[in-house]
């Protein structure tokens, strides 16, 4: 056996996710629909949000949504009763959604169909700032109530959104 | 917790550039940046498991953290970040979300064992 020897790689680690991520971004430009994700803790809003941007968006705008939980299909039905197309995307255990999981779950709806499409991931401030979904921009909320200083504890998942509300 | 799906991942980016070769890794040597959002910690943890019954199995994970910098239009030049809470140049406070380094989770080499080639 010879001496180690060091060999130079340079791989991302999360190129996986990153192509996938980039074949959904040309998908969804080419068929011109313009997609949110929405990330926080749990219980900050974003279902509520997500429920009444859907509905008042719907009379001017195609609208659709998927939600990530990692169980029940509470939060799709409570989307639904905006009348807007809802899929729920069950996680299990996983704390995050991947590019993976939106292309699987986006397979029988025809984007050409969509002027907004809405990713609400698992609550979580931690983990989802890792994974590009090929979204357009990333809107993170934080209620007041949850604690005011989220963006200091968090600072990753903050500055890697486009919006903060 | 998604550290252990990034050290399989690991597993996997080191596996493939050894079998290439047709080599042993003995080590794998990862650049973290501070805004990957991955925790050094719990990926170091994750290690042994995401390795076991693979051929890097007994394989050292080598972490070099990578420090935030960003670009101050202010000073024109590039400084690091003391933290990642604020995004402002560290010497004249102007604000900058210019990030030029700090988001790396990349396998950057494999210390690899190789046999000696006979004749």
């Amino acid at each position: 056996m010879s001496e180690p020897r060091l060999v130079e790689v340079r791989r991302n680690v999360l190129k996986q996710n990153d192509v996938i991520a980039h074949a959904l971004r040309s998908q969804f430009r080419a068929a011109g629909a313009f997609v949110v994700s929405l990330v926080s803790s749990p219980g900050s809003g974003k279902t509520t949000f997500l429920e009444k941007t859907l509905t008042q968006l719907q009379p001017r705008y195609r609208v659709a949504a998927l939600v990530g939980d990692l169980a029940t299909e509470n939060d799709a039905v409570r989307l639904a009763r905006s009348k807007a197309p809802v899929k729920q995307i069950t996680t299990g255990t996983l704390c995050h959604l991947e590019a993976a999981m939106v292309q699987n779950a986006l397979k029988d709806w025809n984007l050409h169909d969509l002027d907004f499409l809405f990713i609400e991931n698992v609550g979580n401030l931690v983990c989802p700032s890792s994974y590009d979904l090929g979204e357009n921009l990333r809107l993170v909320l934080m209620s007041v109530n949850e604690g005011e200083d989220k963006p200091l504890k968090f600072p990753t998942i903050f500055n890697s959104a486009t919006l903060r509300l | 917790m998604h550290e252990l799906s990034i050290a399989m991942g690991i597993v996997d980016a080191a596996l493939d550039e050894s079998q290439r070769r047709g080599v042993q890794v003995s080590a794998v040597h990862l650049r973290l940046g501070a805004l990957s959002g991955v925790v050094k910690d719990a990926l170091m943890f994750s290690w042994e498991v995401a390795c076991q019954d693979t051929p890097p199995q007994g394989s050292q994970l080598i972490v070099e953290d990578v420090p935030v910098i960003v670009f101050c239009t202010q000073c024109q030049v590039e400084r690091e970040l003391p933290s990642v809470q604020l995004f402002a140049c560290p010497e004249c406070g102007a604000a900058t979300m210019d990030i030029r380094q700090g988001k790396e989770l990349e396998v950057f080499a494999i210390e690899v064992q190789e046999e000696e080639v006979r004749e």
